[in-house]
């Protein structure tokens, strides 16, 4: 199967590779997907107290377009509040990178993530 | 007539291309195998069965001296060769063929669950007809269990199938056992051999085979032609799939390609004389890169048994990296993968699941397939780009993270997608 460049380039030169402090309270984590289904997603975001998403880091096991959805979401949720980065659509993503139809469930993933790690981070301060 | 030169230095290793590995999908036709070929084209195209003149003649000369050489690497008569369009068509002809012909007196099938598509779907087909079929399990190291074996075969089975090596693991199941248990049981026996052929000593006599699917591209022999071997004492009937003017015994009506039977003839004649050598030379290279992947790497896994197999062939899961996006990370390779996102089903490997495999250690498997054409540089590189990319992977791989940690993946709950 033949990627895109915009895939190619995220799996070549991945941003925001690593992990953050998963207990510190301005960090909500997102894991999702399963070993057994060929992809899991580690997303997290790093939250001011502003409610701004100031930092995200990712770890993917999966396919390049796996790899490049996750790598991609993290570029977009920097810079974001919580809902703005809550309204992001798998189809945006896929779109973006030009996913073929049999990896949008990539993009799909990496929509739930953010998702997950936003409800992480909610979650932590629901007694704020 | 000129004679071609080909540099074979330059085979699989052209200027900016992958390295070859992938030898169990293809292998590229011997450049002696295509010099016999190219006169059979051009000067001498005449057709095989024409026997009122000299360009007939001499086709049908060329094509029985491919016969015979197909034969001899089998331990065969040439009078038992049937030409094909290659082991998908053999396959389908042995058993469609027998199980046809048989229909009135026997209706069951025996075959094994890591057997090539081109069994199985026959199977399922002939299922649908009214066979019913037993698909016997494989142990762990992805061989039959021959007592299973014994006991699955019944007074209704008409014929066993089982493969001579699996095309993913490389495998070798043990033919002679298996044949000396059809014989007694009065089953015939019919072996996928296109991954076997030139790899393997094969004698149809000592392993009481019955019927034998050959393939030309997987032996450095062009694509488009194998060759079914069909037992004549005791003999073997068969209902042919493809009718017409009754070419091949009346087994497979249709013109030969006087080309192709040459070429599939001069690879035979080849891997007869070279098949020790050759062995040992692939042993070599498999040990070398096993070793040389093992130095740097912690967490890998050669699946399928490591004694009964062609050298030719590793299969090797690395944990916590998924196989597609490794062979991403290898574009340096040309390889495959078991992997759920290489296939069109989004299902991980068949093959390594009836092994007991995990799921997602099915995920992480690259299949190294290598040949006549590999040198040890090939196989250094491969070491050198495999270690990268999968330190690389593993750096981003959650997985790894985890493992690291001391987490039990296993212990957490997934949310299958």
């Amino acid at each position: 199967m033949a990627y895109s460049e915009k895939v190619l380039d995220h799996y070549e030169h991945p941003r925001n590779v690593g992990s953050l402090a998963t207990d510190e309270t301005d960090v909500g984590t997102g894991l999702v997907g399963a070993p057994a289904c060929g992809d899991v997603m580690k997303l997290q975001i790093k939250v001011s107290a502003e409610g701004i998403i100031e930092d995200a880091k990712f770890k993917t096991f999966g396919c390049g377009s796996a790899i490049a959805s996750s790598s991609l979401v993290t570029e977009w949720v920097k810079g974001k509040t919580l809902d703005e980065a809550a309204q992001i659509k798998n189809t945006d993503i896929a779109q973006e990178l030009a996913l073929p139809p049999v990896k949008i469930h990539c993009s799909v993933l990496a929509e739930d993530a953010i998702k997950a790690a936003i409800a992480d981070y909610r979650k932590k301060h629901a007694h704020d | 007539m000129s004679a071609i030169s080909i540099d074979k230095s330059l085979i699989g290793h052209a200027p900016g291309d992958p390295v070859y590995l992938d030898y169990q999908a293809t292998t590229p036709c011997d450049p002696r195998v295509l010099d016999k070929m190219l006169p059979w084209f051009t000067l001498r195209f005449g057709n095989p069965h024409s026997r009122n003149h000299a360009y007939g003649w001499a086709a049908e000369e060329a094509v029985e001296l491919a016969r015979e050489q197909v034969a001899a690497i089998i331990g065969a008569d040439s009078k038992e060769i049937i030409f094909t369009s290659g082991a998908t068509e053999s396959n389908n002809l042995a058993l469609r063929g027998a199980a046809l012909f048989n229909k009135d007196r026997k209706n069951h099938i025996v075959t094994v669950v890591t057997e090539h598509k081109c069994v199985l779907d026959t199977c399922r087909h002939l299922e649908q007809e009214g066979f019913s079929v037993t698909y016997l399990p494989v142990q762990t190291n992805g061989l039959i269990d021959l007592a299973q074996l014994e006991a699955a075969i019944t007074d209704q089975t008409v014929i066993v199938s089982v493969m001579g090596v699996n095309n993913e693991i490389g495998v070798i199941q043990p033919l002679a056992e298996i044949g000396a248990i059809c014989r007694k049981k009065g089953a015939l026996f019919h072996t996928d051999c296109a991954q076997a052929v030139g790899k393997i000593p094969l004698d149809v006599n000592a392993m009481n085979i019955d019927l034998m699917s050959i393939s030309g591209h997987k032996i450095y022999g062009p694509k488009g032609i194998g060759a079914l071997y069909v037992r004549r004492r005791p003999r073997v009937r068969l209902v042919p799939m493809i009718t017409g003017g009754g070419q091949e015994r009346g087994f497979r009506s249709g013109t030969l390609p006087t080309p192709l039977c040459v070429g599939l003839g001069e690879a035979c004649a080849i891997a007869k004389v070279e098949m020790v050598e050759e062995a040992a030379h692939l042993k070599f290279l498999s040990q070398r890169l096993l070793d040389g992947l093992k130095a740097k790497l912690p967490e890998i896994y050669v699946n399928g048994d490591l004694e009964h197999r062609i050298p030719g062939n590793l299969n090797i899961s690395f944990a916590f990296v998924e196989g597609e996006g490794l062979m991403m990370g290898v574009k340096g390779l040309a390889v495959s993968s078991g992997s759920a996102c290489t296939s069109a089903s989004l299902e991980p490997s068949y093959v390594l699941r009836a092994l007991g495999v995990d799921v997602e250690m099915a995920h992480t498997s690259l299949r190294f397939g290598f040949g006549r054409f590999t040198t040890e540089a090939d196989i250094d590189y491969a070491i050198d780009h495999v270690i990268e990319a999968v330190s690389h992977l593993r750096e981003m791989s959650p997985l790894w993270e985890m493992h690291l940690a001391g987490v039990d993946i296993k212990s957490i709950q997934w949310a299958e997608h």
